[in-house]
């Protein structure tokens, strides 16, 4: 096995998530407006592709992606078709979403995500466990330790 | 959920269209077989008979940058070129090739061997001397076996001095193939 997981051609990693994340946006957004998120999350990630170090948590990294996606159809265009309940917005009026990125930099990329998705995004559980491969418990777990070494790095009791 | 062939398709023609691709590939139909047909923003980079689509597609990965994508629309003037050659409808290929890859003697080597007229054929030592490596006759076979274009940079043209076929990339049988269909031999 190599040291670092090298970064698969954009073709394998695209057909290797589309259903996934297709999946992921059309319970956020119904089917319709999923067909425009799904473009404009590849897209996204076609662009940032060639600047990627490794190829690890690509499945995580593509969620992410999917999720800020889903959370900008929201915001210009709300329909009764979304349901993601309230907008996430911070006191001073930076998306939650932004501000909780900033602040999970330097985590571990799955406990990162988990957090990010969680407490950025509010995704439950299942969804986060579907987005990182893995189950709800374990997201719930990724996203508790992600907190717990938050707190310890900000000093917060 | 699976996503329908039409958003697929959409999604693919959009990330070609936008530019964003190091190479956009896709497999063609034939009479000697499928092939693998690649291109860059500056043209065709590559045609293969290699079966694996995978390994060649990890392959421009490497030498080309990660953003490898199928995409049918930037391949359809090749198709349509290689459909017309095929149907006898076609001697001469009007594409854009890109050759940034080849080291200066075969790119020197590729270019002659690109004005080898449809249905001739010339020998490996006589491709070295109008590559002004007259001595070179082997290296040019070796060029010749890893042309990274087969079929549009017609080194099936190409013979032993004696006239025999000696090799071919993508196997003797097509060589015979390409060779009879333009009428070089019967």
């Amino acid at each position: 096995m190599e040291a670092v997981a090298t970064i698969p051609p954009f073709e394998s990693f695209y057909t290797e998530h589309r259903d996934a994340v297709f999946g992921f946006l059309a319970r956020r957004l119904g089917r319709t407006a999923a067909e425009d998120a799904f473009q404009e999350t590849f897209l996204r990630a076609l662009r940032a592709y060639d600047r990627l170090e490794h190829g690890r948590y690509l499945r995580a990294w593509v969620f992410t992606i999917a999720a800020r996606v889903a959370i900008d159809v929201h915001r210009t265009q709300p329909s009764d078709k979304v349901s993601l309940g309230p907008e996430p917005v911070s006191e001073d009026a930076q998306p939650a979403y932004l501000e909780l990125e900033h602040l999970a930099e330097q985590l571990p990329p799955t406990e990162r995500a988990a957090v990010v998705l969680r407490y950025g995004y509010d995704l439950p559980y299942a969804e986060i466990g579907a987005a990182l491969g893995s189950s709800a418990d374990a997201a719930r777990q990724a996203a508790s330790s992600g907190i717990r070494r938050l707190r310890g790095k900000e000093g917060i009791a | 959920m699976k996503v329908s062939l039409e958003l697929d398709n959409r999604f693919r023609d959009t990330a070609a269209a936008a530019g964003l691709l190091d190479v956009a590939y896709d497999v063609v139909d034939t009479p000697i077989g499928k092939l693998f047909v690649a291109t860059t923003e500056r043209g065709l980079c590559r045609i293969s008979y290699d079966p694996d689509s995978e390994r060649v597609v990890e392959n421009l990965a490497r030498t080309r940058g990660t953003r490898v994508l199928r995409a049918p629309r930037p391949i359809d003037d090749v198709r349509r070129q290689l459909d017309e050659y095929f149907d006898q409808r076609r001697q001469e290929f009007e594409l854009n090739v890109d050759l940034q890859l080849a080291a200066e003697f075969s790119r020197r080597v590729l270019q002659e061997l690109a004005r080898v007229p449809y249905g001739e054929v010339t020998t490996y030592g006589e491709l070295a001397r109008r590559s002004e490596r007259p001595r070179a006759a082997r290296a040019v076979g070796t060029v010749m076996n890893r042309n990274p274009i087969p079929i549009v940079l017609p080194c099936h043209r190409v013979v032993g001095s004696t006239g025999s076929l000696t090799g071919y990339g993508g196997g003797l049988e097509r060589k015979e193939a390409l060779l009879k269909l333009e009428g070089a031999i019967l």
